[in-house]
């Protein structure tokens, strides 16, 4: 068992996402980064899907009541256990008693905003329509419905597991799969329905200005400054499916690109999607901080998907050395 | 976009968009519903997720060949006819403007109309659920009266509660919860539609038919 010692709000218990209940209106939800979740599930030897810790806001601690191997991904915070300063993406024990303090994002080798805080087996709370992440707009999933609070205490699934098999890491993703443009992190996007629809100057600004992640971005979605967009006509659109990633322009010219607590139908003009295979990128991308957007087609899309699954089988193969 | 012919299109690699040619109107909401109830169980397709007049298709693995998917599918709407659910009619009764209704101004504005006008053209048809979407239980309804359709909010709301009657273009719908919204929200009503402990967790589905009634206007 671990308590949240920290009072900070917003911590969230996520899996790779809620699929199959978007007919009830219920949306994915999910890590924001599902590489650095399913990778510190590899670790471990769990599920790559199994639940974690989802840490947007820092200092953030908790305290192990038990005996637990246990891996952090995502953001490089300075983490230690007590005192001891802990590699980041690297598996650990922690004994009954000890403390882990997240600190703040490192601006260091790769920049990120959320890390993962996984436990041998997953947290262990209720699935609930077949995910144990936190639906916050419905109230349910992860921790009853909520963000973590001070006090709470979370069971790992199998904290007896793996605590001889630490001791060893992975390089994570945004060093070992890089992708900038001049410099500035980008995500590749597939141009949607209404991308013909916005003015030619609105289309090159898109692919050649950095984009602003404003304060107004959290789970939902993230509101970008940049110059707006317009389109050549009013457009009112019939409410339809959509899918995080998807980038809506409001008649403002403001784009919000839906995240992993996104509504899973809308009805803004749509420019395009960040692929699914770069939304981690997207999802660990600061407020405050500029990205770029890179056209891709389908192939290439369906490519990138490919190359994240053969990051994550030879990940597992390496893990599987060091286990065996 | 073609007025005479479906459009497909890319939502990433994680969906496909179809949207029907031709109006809202429960006729075509119906070849929806059998084009959904066809196509749900492909082995590519993990969900198919009706909305007004479109339907998306949420992809289980992202085809190689796009091509052939989307051939497969305007076939699959070529073979549909018109599938005629029988639902429940629900009653919900609604304190239209006033706190609960703060853009009921906006509605005016544009419509020219009194809010007198705008609650009788709202409060007087049946509304079948065409569809659920937006958050948990959330109705996506018919049959609006098209003179009180208002463009949605050029900047959405952050949160808006549980309960807004709220209007959208030509759309009207309930939220099932608070949350951000870009409706104009022109009043409320209490009714709890989702519970995830329920099978099936949302109480209204495609096929079901509301009505509101006026319980109260706030002028």
């Amino acid at each position: 068992m671990i308590e949240i010692l920290s009072a900070s709000a917003l911590a969230t218990v996520q899996d790779l996402g809620r699929t199959g209940a978007l007919r009830w209106g219920v949306g994915t939800s999910g890590a924001m980064d599902a590489l650095a979740l399913a990778s510190g599930n590899l670790l471990l030897g769990n599920e790559e899907g199994a639940a974690a810790i989802e840490v947007p806001v820092f200092p953030f601690q908790i305290r192990f009541n038990e005996d637990c191997a246990f891996a952090v991904t995502g953001a490089d915070c300075a983490t230690r256990l007590d005192d001891k300063p802990l590699l980041p993406w690297w598996t650990h024990e922690a004994r009954a008693g000890q403390v882990l303090h997240l600190g703040l994002p490192q601006q260091g080798r790769w920049r990120a905003c959320r890390a993962y805080v996984c436990l041998a087996g997953g947290v262990n709370v209720p699935a609930v329509l077949g995910s144990r992440s936190t639906q916050l707009r419905g109230a349910f999933g992860g921790h009853e419905g909520r963000a973590l609070r001070q006090g709470d205490r979370l069971h790992a699934a199998a904290p007896g597991r793996g605590r001889d098999a630490v001791g060893f890491g992975l390089v994570p993703p945004a060093v070992a799969l890089p992708l900038q443009v001049d410099g500035v992190p980008a995500m590749r996007v597939l141009p949607a329905a209404e991308y013909r629809l916005f003015t030619d100057a609105s289309r090159e600004v898109f692919w050649t200005e950095e984009w602003k992640i404003t304060a107004q971005s959290d789970r939902y979605g993230y509101r970008l400054a940049g110059t707006p967009l317009q389109a050549t006509a009013a457009i009112e659109m019939r409410s339809h499916g959509i899918v995080p990633g998807v980038i809506q322009v409001p008649s403002g010219g403001h784009p919000i690109v839906q995240m992993r607590d996104a509504q899973p139908s809308g009805g803004y003009p749509k420019i395009g999607t960040v692929i699914e295979a770069d939304l981690w990128r997207l999802g660990q991308a600061p407020i405050g901080s500029r990205v770029r957007f890179i056209e891709t087609t389908w192939d290439e899309a369906v490519a990138a998907l490919d190359e994240t699954r053969r990051w994550l089988d030879e990940a597992r193969r390496l893990v599987d050395l060091q286990r065996s | 976009m073609n007025p005479e012919t479906p459009s497909i299109s890319v939502l990433g690699t994680s969906a496909l968009l179809f949207e029907a040619p031709g109006g809202t109107e429960l006729l075509a909401q119906q070849r929806i519903w059998a084009l959904a109830k066809a196509v749900g169980d492909w082995p590519e397709v993990r969900e198919a997720v009706p909305g007004m007049n479109n339907l998306m298709l949420s992809l289980a693995r992202a085809p190689r060949h796009l091509g052939d998917l989307e051939s497969r599918l305007r076939e699959a709407w070529n073979d549909v006819e018109a599938l005629a659910l029988k639902g429940r009619l629900i009653e919900l009764p609604v304190v239209y403007g006033g706190a609960g209704g703060p853009h009921m101004a906006d509605v005016v504005a544009h419509t020219g109309l009194t809010v007198d006008e705008i609650v009788e053209r709202h409060s007087s048809p049946l509304y079948p659920v065409y569809a659920l979407g937006s958050h948990p239980g959330y109705c996506y309804l018919g049959g609006m009266d098209p003179r009180i359709a208002t463009p949605r909010r050029k900047v959405p709301v952050l949160s808006i509660p549980g309960g807004a009657v709220s209007i959208g273009g030509a759309q009207t719908g309930v939220s099932a919860s608070d949350g951000p919204s870009g409706w104009n929200t022109i009043g409320s009503t209490t009714m709890r539609f989702f519970d995830p402990r329920q099978d099936p967790p949302a109480l209204l589905q495609p096929g079901d038919t509301i009505r509101f009634r006026v319980e109260r206007v706030i002028r």
